[in-house]
Order: structure tokens, then sequence, then C-alpha cells
């Protein structure tokens, strides 16, 4: 593969890629936060 | 019996008869490690054995990196297994709490935009004519994290080891110079004073439990070429987290550290031999390493504007900055350079939360990357 290329592909997908990954588990935690809401009666545990 | 008198001269100072030209100057940038690590403080848990690894090894006729050698037993088991880095990371997630970033999980996305001078810098050491390999290994610097470095480049360019090592550790060390410039230069004096407010603990102990199982699954699904630092960083977290094996915890965060952290120094110490190391090559991957790590806190910054604008001005662009690996240095450089322009922000849990945010962007990219040249046959 020629240089041009692979770096193309590097840059577009591992940061596309590491942007997207990121952006899903950002999703997820949101949703889990929801879904799990903090209780006042968690301090001190 | 005269030749057995001068046999037994010439053994004393074979040494000295062998020195190469270059093992005198790498004994001198062994004793600056030193020198860094002691007495300015720059990360001196690493560099103080890789400086003295780097003047062992530069000791001719010792043949501490040989077959038998010591070093090269210890190099052999830890870095070209790849175990002591990982073993690192088990000890990170047991001393990092996830807090911070799980309060405001879009914190996660400036972890991401701080890792780009990683692939930039990839794609500028293959237009300096770097073979690929070479190329990925040089970008990893720019992840900012040395353990991710060290695992990457003893893959797939082992003979670039100490060079990139040196650098991960030396610029993470000097992040509180490095980046205020950076930031000072992308920001404006009214964005510096954004007052971001104070953080409010918001996260169950049910959703920190289930964050590193998440990040695990879904992040080896994505990149599994990446698992292994993945999954030990997680380790290291949900063991803290579900608070049932305290001794495994302590361990992670204390002793297994401790001793890696001994062993890896100064086995990538070992690989700093002059005839190995000293080479123009050296000085342009230090200079890229260099170039890697301002672009990420640059990325960082403009993403954090971005940010900004998308939430009407409620995000301060300087906790951008913190989107990198360097914890919790870069968010302690976030908190002061915000504190300059405004006296009452207090931006460290912000911060706080991007730099972890960045941990685990560092890892991502790193299992990103991977996975991408795996798919494209690279390796």
């Amino acid at each position: 593969m020629d240089n041009l290329t692979f770096a193309v592909t590097m840059v577009v997908v591992g940061m596309g890629g590491t942007l997207l990954t990121l952006w899903i588990l950002s999703l997820i935690m949101s949703i889990l936060k929801s879904a799990f809401p903090y209780k006042k009666e968690e301090e001190g545990k | 019996m005269s030749e057995a008198i001068w046999g037994g001269i010439q053994g004393l100072i074979s040494g000295f008869v062998n020195l190469h030209w270059s093992n005198p100057i790498m004994i001198g940038v062994g004793c600056l490690l030193l020198y860094l690590g002691i007495k300015k403080d720059f990360e001196p848990l690493l560099l103080v054995p890789i400086g003295f690894g780097a003047i062992l090894v530069n000791i001719p006729l010792a043949g501490l990196m040989e077959e038998e050698g010591f070093l090269r037993i210890i190099y052999d088991a830890g870095i070209m297994t790849e175990l002591f880095p990982l073993l690192i990371f088990v000890g990170i997630g047991a001393m990092t709490d996830f807090g911070p970033l799980l309060e405001n999980p879009k914190i996660f996305l400036l972890g991401a935009a701080g890792q780009f001078g990683i692939f930039l810098t990839l794609a500028l050491a293959l237009a300096l004519g770097f073979p690929q390999k070479d190329a990925v290994a040089i970008g990893i610097i720019g992840a900012c994290d040395g353990p991710t470095a060290i695992y990457v480049t003893s893959k797939y360019a082992p003979h670039l080891l100490g060079a990139v090592s040196v650098a991960a550790y030396s610029y993470m060390s000097l992040v509180p110079v490095i980046q205020p410039p950076i930031m000072r230069f992308l920001t404006g004096e009214e964005e510096r004073k954004i007052n971001m407010g104070v953080v409010k603990k918001s996260v169950s102990k049910t959703t920190k439990l289930l964050f590193p199982l998440i990040v695990t699954v879904i992040g080896g699904l994505i990149a599994p070429r990446g698992l292994p630092l993945l999954g030990t960083i997680m380790l290291g977290n949900f063991m803290k987290e579900c608070g049932v094996v305290g001794r495994l915890t302590k361990a992670a965060e204390n002793e297994i550290p401790n001793i890696v952290t001994l062993l890896l120094g100064i086995s990538i110490g070992a690989t700093m031999d002059g005839r190995i190391f000293l080479k123009p090559q050296t000085l342009v991957v230090l200079g890229l390493g260099f170039l890697a790590i301002c672009l990420d806190t640059a990325c960082g910054v403009l993403f954090g504007k971005v940010m900004k604008v998308l939430t009407g001005g409620k995000v301060n662009p300087l906790i951008g900055a913190a989107g990198i690996s360097a914890y919790p240095m870069s968010a302690r450089v976030v908190q002061r350079e915000g504190q300059k322009y405004n006296p009452k922000n207090y931006l460290l849990m912000h911060a706080m939360g991007a730099n972890t945010g960045g941990q685990v962007g560092s890892v991502m990219a790193a299992a990103v990357m991977l996975s991408v040249l795996k798919g494209m046959g690279v390796i």
C-alpha cells in the first residue's frame, strides 16, 4: 500500500473511529446515568 | 610471566579500549535524565531507572543486553511480551476515578479530540520518509501515554523504543510548559473567563461499576486488537469500584506498578546503546513527538471551542487541552490558566473529566489504530 493511501486511511478512519467510539460510549454512559440515578443514600457507602 | 601480567592489565583496560565514541555521550544523556528526574522532578519514577539503564548499557563488554545479560532477560520477559505496560495499566485503572468524566459524559469527546495529534503526526512521519510501522510508533507518542507508546512501539518498531519512550515520558512531564502558550494562542480572553459552575455529584455506584465493563465490551468489539490495553485498565478500575477485592486493588495501586515501573524503566534505558540510539533519526523522532503533543493540545482546545458554540457558551475551551492522557498534570494546567483570567473560576473537576476522558481516549485511539492497521493488512 502506498504511503498516501495509508496516511489518508489512518487519519480519516483512525480519527473518525476514535471519535465515533467515544461518542457511542458517552451516549451509553448518559443512558446509564438516567437508568441508575444517583441517590443521596449512597453517600458514605 | 610478563605475558600473564600484560594480559591481566589488558583485561583491566579493555573497557576503556572498547569504548565507542557514542558511549560517553550516552552516559552523559543517562546522567541528564537522572538530573531531570532528581532535580527537576520530571517523572522521576521513570527517568531515574531509564537514566541508570542508559548508563549501564553504554559500558562496553559488560554484555548486559547480550543473550544471557540480566537486562536482556528483563527486556525479553516484560517488554517483548508486552507484559510490563499491561501490568502498569492495571495499576492506572485502579488509581483513576472516572467520576468527573461520568458526571458529564459529553466530555468524552474532548478525550477523542486530544488524540488527533497521533494521526496527524503519523501522516507527517510518513511524509518525512519513515516506514509505515515506524510512523505508527512515532505517532503514538501523541497519546501522551507511556505504557501505550511502549506497547505499540515494542510490537511494531522495537528499534525506536528508547527514543519513543524517552519522548513520551519527557514531554508528558513537560506538559505544564508546553500547553499554556498553545492554550493562550488559540483562545480569547473572554473564552478563558467562562465559568462552568460547580460539578454536582450525580453518578451512582452502579454506573461507576458498569462503566469499565461497558468500555471493555464495546471498545473490545469495535477495536479487538487493542483489547489488552483496554481490558487491563478497565480491570484495574473495576476492582477499585466493586470494592470487594481490597487487597488486589491495593496491590494494583502500589506493589505491582512499583516493581514493574522499576523493571520497565531499566529495560527502556537498556535500549539506549549509543551505537543504536545516536542517529539523526532519533532527533527527528523526538521532534515529531513534541509536535504530536502540541497538535493534541491544539486539537483539544479547538474542539473545546466547537463545544462552546454548540452548548451556547457553557463550555470553557481551555478544558479541551486536558483531553490528553497526562493525568492529572494537564487538568491542573487548565485550572491554573483559567484562574489567571478569572480567579473565581474552578475548572479543575471539569478538566479532570476531560483528562480521564483523555486516558480512555488514548487507549481507544491506539486500539482503533491497531485494528485499522490489521484491517488494512499492515500488521
